[in-house]
């Protein structure tokens, strides 16, 4: 009966307020999408590090004068190197062909270059990326040595703008929550004005605190919810038609975004609405409700 | 049954305290009226019993228990043995006899078949046996009223309080509603009435209490309106 009785009261509250409660749903659905969003990002970040740090390399390039001594000792001290996990010697015929195939759709760059000019290199992989200002330091000025290159630098950009498209979901999310927020105090407001006379008698006749104020809350949450579920469902439609559709050819290059990372967004975004209009309700009880 | 101990009740921005260092005993069982004229502290003593306001100073103790000192979590259930009446009946207007005095039960947690038990029979006490499913607003002012006394009631409450509850009412109705609040005095509850309308007082002959800016200045035990 009880139960009964306050869903009852729930689902008359919000449609009661009707206009009221769908601004409440689609500002805290905008908001709960910016935060799955961000945090999609984030753990795909985290993912895409772990992939490519395991296969990045440091290119060391030799100089075209360098003479075959200059190689074998290079060589025997990168592979003593405690820092270095491996070694691979790229020779200029490989350079080359490795040129023809990365740029094969490009024959105009291809023709461009002939066998010979591209330099020969050592290829070091690190056993942690991390280190790579050590191993710069240690080589940069040996003999035969012309240019040392980091491709995590390449990476770390890639990197910067996916953290920066983060941040900036995360400032939205924030600034929706803001706006949810409100809306939310705002309808607790509402309808604890139009629900006053039947307050007033509850507090009269003993009824239990929660019980007086559970209706607010719960219409809050079922908002809060509802939001989250709309939330993620646009999360997931973004993921149907960008990611795997007009911007495939983008995210082909990042490592894919499977869907059970998507999945673990939604008991987040619904935990974070149900506290958040949960915590908000109960807030704004206490100043027009002082049971 | 209730017991004042040097209250003392100053509302904030008030010039005088509303009560003045009142001490007064009630038993289990009495019929108290409290007369006095307008602003003279009478409507403070029903906030005080049913800890809607706090005492400045002094103790009230209701069925034993210290409310001055009370957590804010036990006044639910302390308020389940007070019934209360006002002048302005405090009905919801969107439900009938029936549901007004229903609501009273349900939302303190008594199921649907208790109240289908329980509230025919205390509109069937207060005289309006036939009326259940009436509006407020199809009821006269004494039917509400007495609609108010059946919520106030139907959960067997130790301690009856009214305020003004014949403020509304015309003379012949004031009295019907007195005789409803004797008897149920009789079943053994306590009843604290605040007034100031003589008739009422002087055919009672019951306890009478005068206060005057805050102060007790008479405590009779057959007393008229004075």
């Amino acid at each position: 009966m009880r139960l009964k009785y306050v869903m009852s009261e729930v689902m008359v509250g919000l449609w009661r307020n009707v206009t009221m409660t769908v601004a409440m749903i689609i500002t805290m659905a905008v908001s709960l999408t910016m935060l799955g969003a961000s945090g999609l990002i984030y753990a795909q970040v985290k993912d895409m590090k772990a992939y490519y740090y395991d296969k990045i390399e440091v290119a060391i390039f030799l100089k075209p004068e360098i003479t075959d001594d200059q190689r074998t000792t290079l060589e025997g001290s990168l592979k003593s190197d405690p820092l270095v996990r491996e070694v691979i010697y790229e020779s200029k015929d490989e350079a080359f062909k490795k040129f023809q195939t990365m740029f094969s759709d490009v024959p105009a760059v291809v023709d461009a270059v002939k066998p010979g000019q591209l330099p020969e290199s050592f290829r070091v992989g690190l056993k942690n990326p991390e280190q790579y200002q050590a191993v710069r330091e240690a080589y940069v000025g040996k003999d035969g040595v012309d240019q040392i290159i980091d491709q995590r630098n390449l990476l770390e950009k890639i990197f910067n703008i996916l953290g920066s498209v983060q941040t900036m979901a995360l400032v939205a999310a924030s600034v929706m929550a803001i706006a949810a927020l409100l809306l939310v105090g705002n309808t607790i407001q509402v309808a604890a004005y139009s629900k006053r006379r039947e307050v007033a008698v509850m507090k009269l006749v003993g009824a239990s605190n929660w019980f007086i104020q559970a209706p607010f809350v719960l219409e809050a949450v079922v908002a809060g919810v509802l939001g989250s579920i709309i939330g993620f469902g646009a999360l997931a439609l973004g993921k149907v038609l960008l990611l795997d559709g007009s911007l495939s050819e983008l995210t082909d290059l990042l490592t894919p975004l499977s869907w059970s990372k998507v999945l673990v967004m939604l008991p987040l975004m619904a935990l974070a609405g149900t506290l958040v209009s949960s915590i908000t309700a109960w807030v704004t009880l206490r100043f027009y409700l002082r049971v | 049954m209730i017991q004042l101990e040097h209250v003392t009740k100053t509302y904030p921005k008030a010039s005088r305290p509303s009560l003045d260092e009142v001490s007064v005993g009630i038993e289990k069982g009495e019929f108290v009226f409290f007369i006095g004229p307008s602003g003279s502290g009478k409507s403070t003593i029903i906030k005080l019993l049913l800890h809607e306001v706090q005492p400045n100073k002094g103790r009230v103790h209701v069925n034993g228990r210290d409310v001055t000192a009370m957590r804010s979590w036990k006044i639910p259930a302390f308020r389940r043995q007070i019934g209360c009446v006002f002048q302005d009946f405090r009905l919801l207007p969107n439900r009938t006899a029936y549901e007004n005095v229903a609501f009273a039960l349900e939302v303190i947690g008594k199921t649907k078949a208790v109240a289908r038990r329980v509230v025919p029979e205390v509109l069937e006490l207060v005289g309006l046996g036939g009326k259940e499913h009436r509006y407020p607003h199809e009821l006269s002012g004494g039917e509400q009223q007495r609609v108010a006394v059946a919520r106030a009631f139907v959960n067997r409450p130790l301690i009856l309080l009214a305020d003004e509850p014949t403020g509304n009412l015309d003379p012949d109705t004031s009295i019907e509603i007195m005789r409803l609040l004797d008897r149920i005095n009789r079943t053994g509850t306590t009843v604290v009435m605040v007034t100031h309308d003589s008739n009422i007082v002087n055919q009672m002959r019951r306890r009478v209490i005068e206060i005057e800016s805050g102060r007790i200045v008479r405590d009779q035990a057959r007393g008229v309106y004075g």
